[in-house]
């Protein structure tokens, strides 16, 4: 009983949650162009299901290309940063710098390099997503027990020998809960920058709808992009658990 | 002719700085246990760091081996107080960690996986952790861990093996059967054994020579050969010669405390 309450939790807080909105919109006669019902969504959603699945489908490859640079600079970053105290000192205050800028406001730079479309979207997804996956691999490098260390460098260990061995393996659980936070980053980016700046994904499909006040359908827009958010966040989580099982262990299965 | 040897040995770790240790002069044979026992802070494991070439003196000179210690040396296994085993290996696979670094063993690994494997196990066994070998370091108890941890320092068969207060953690049950556990595998197979300890009676009990240390900055102030016949019991422990070197070793570490 309580395992299936457990299961079945999430699910019925979103039933819910649709059900309340339904209800103030139909209960308060909401007119649909401040609030759509979620009927009216669902309903825009089914009539204009082939344009909203090529723009979704455009917005998706957008953001897995953008997190997939992201994963592959940021971890080379994070080793880099993680393994040397020097470059620890010397990188940090420029790149929570670079983190602190609002990436929308660094859109129109990358549109006056790379023009309006896909190239922008890319590289804001990438932007805004690299920076967790750095901070957490270097913090799983950065706190290699000493003792560990020392008994490797005593046997002769190069310093490729102890991140290969022992300061990856550690890292990763780190790594692995940092492309759950950068997934959801690298949609936030994809999306602010093709409402800027693009004609195609699920960004611009909200920003024509809003501009010919198509409430349902931004709604609709809205919806998707928080779908395919959790389905990814969920998707990494379960490879998290799959890859660092070690990490993730019951403290009562322990002697 | 002995196998580690220090000729006045200073090290600072910051140069210019305070110093670690001072004028420190010890020699040890090959296949001499020798405990190291001093009150906390006396740079007993700034030896450990010196021995095995992590650190370079200040000052003098360290000879292992006869020749001058210049960097990591390979003929060392090293165990702490913190067992620090991988919680991502198996216990068998934590053991054999230094053979995946150390040579001839690393570049002969991959042909020779069964033996080497053989080998770890059978170590295992010694050390009663048979049957164990492919649990993870968690599912272990805390003196499972440092038998694992004493196995992975033994693996590769160095000449010279340096504990940092290995047992120094356990319940006071666990260590005596540790102490024992590593009286046999130093009996069946001599290799030197360098043992930084608190405890004074796990110095008596298992060393053949015990160097008691200073304060800040750590100087060697007695060096006292322990003549129990071997080997030794848990027995002895209750004997008034035993007795007679802990006091003896007591009053030598209350006076440097209360210096």
């Amino acid at each position: 009983m309580k395992p299936n309450l457990v299961k079945a939790a999430p699910w019925l807080v979103v039933a819910g949650m649709f059900l309340l909105w339904e209800l103030i919109c139909v209960g308060f006669d909401v007119p649909e162009f401040l609030l759509p019902a979620p009927s009216a969504v669902w309903h825009v959603g089914v009539e204009q299901f082939a344009p909203i699945m090529m723009h979704a489908t455009q917005t998706f490859l957008t953001t897995l290309a953008g997190f997939a640079i992201a994963v592959l600079v940021g971890l080379l970053i994070g080793m880099a940063v993680g393994s040397s105290p020097l470059l620890y000192r010397a990188m940090y205050p420029l790149l929570v710098g670079f983190n602190s800028i609002p990436k929308v406001a660094f859109v129109p730079v990358l549109v006056v390099w790379f023009g309006i479309g896909t190239v922008p979207a890319i590289l804001t997804a990438f932007l805004i997503s690299f920076f967790p996956v750095v901070v957490n691999v270097a913090t799983g490098l950065a706190t290699l027990e000493p003792e560990l260390e020392d008994v490797l460098r005593s046997l002769g260990a190069s310093r490729l020998d102890i991140l290969g061995k022992v300061g990856l393996p550690r890292a990763m659980p780190y790594f692995f809960a940092s492309l759950k936070v950068a997934i959801t980053l690298a949609f936030v980016g994809s999306v602010i920058a093709e409402t800027v700046a693009s004609n195609l994904g699920i960004g611009y499909l909200m920003m024509s709808a809003s501009s010919s006040m198509n409430m349902p359908l931004v709604f609709a827009g809205l919806i998707v992009i928080g779908v395919m958010g959790v389905v990814m966040y969920e998707l990494f989580a379960f490879v998290e658990k799959r890859m660092t099982s070690w990490a993730h262990r019951n403290p009562n299965g322990a002697a | 002719m002995s196998f580690v040897k220090f000729e006045n040995v200073d090290l600072a770790y910051a140069p210019g700085g305070a110093l670690a240790i001072e004028d420190v002069s010890l020699d040890v044979r090959e296949g001499e246990f020798v405990a190291v026992v001093g009150p906390s802070g006396c740079g007993k494991s700034t030896l450990m760091k010196l021995i095995s070439g992590l650190r370079m003196p200040s000052g003098g000179y360290v000879y292992v081996d006869g020749r001058q210690v210049g960097g990591p040396l390979k003929i060392v296994g090293m165990a702490f107080q913190n067992a620090n085993l991988l919680p991502w290996r198996t216990t068998l696979d934590n053991v054999m960690l230094p053979l995946e670094i150390v040579e001839p063993y690393r570049s002969t690994l991959k042909k020779e996986r069964r033996r080497y494997e053989a080998e770890a196990r059978q170590l295992l066994a010694k050390v009663g952790l048979a049957g164990f070998e492919d649990k993870f370091p968690w599912e272990l108890s805390g003196g499972m861990q440092q038998r694992a941890s004493i196995c992975r320092a033994l693996i590769h068969q160095p000449r010279l093996l340096m504990l940092d207060e290995p047992f120094g953690a356990l319940d006071a049950f666990t260590r005596e059967e540790l102490w024992c556990m590593l009286r046999d595998l130093w009996q069946l197979q001599p290799f030197t054994v360098i043992l930084v300890t608190h405890d004074l009676r796990e110095a008596v009990f298992l060393a053949d020579t015990v160097y008691v240390m200073s304060k800040r900055p750590g100087r060697v102030l007695v060096r006292r050969e322990i003549e129990l016949p071997r080997p030794r019991d848990l027995d002895v422990t209750y004997t008034d010669a035993f007795a007679g070197y802990v006091h003896e070793l007591r009053e030598h570490i209350g006076r440097v405390r209360a210096s």
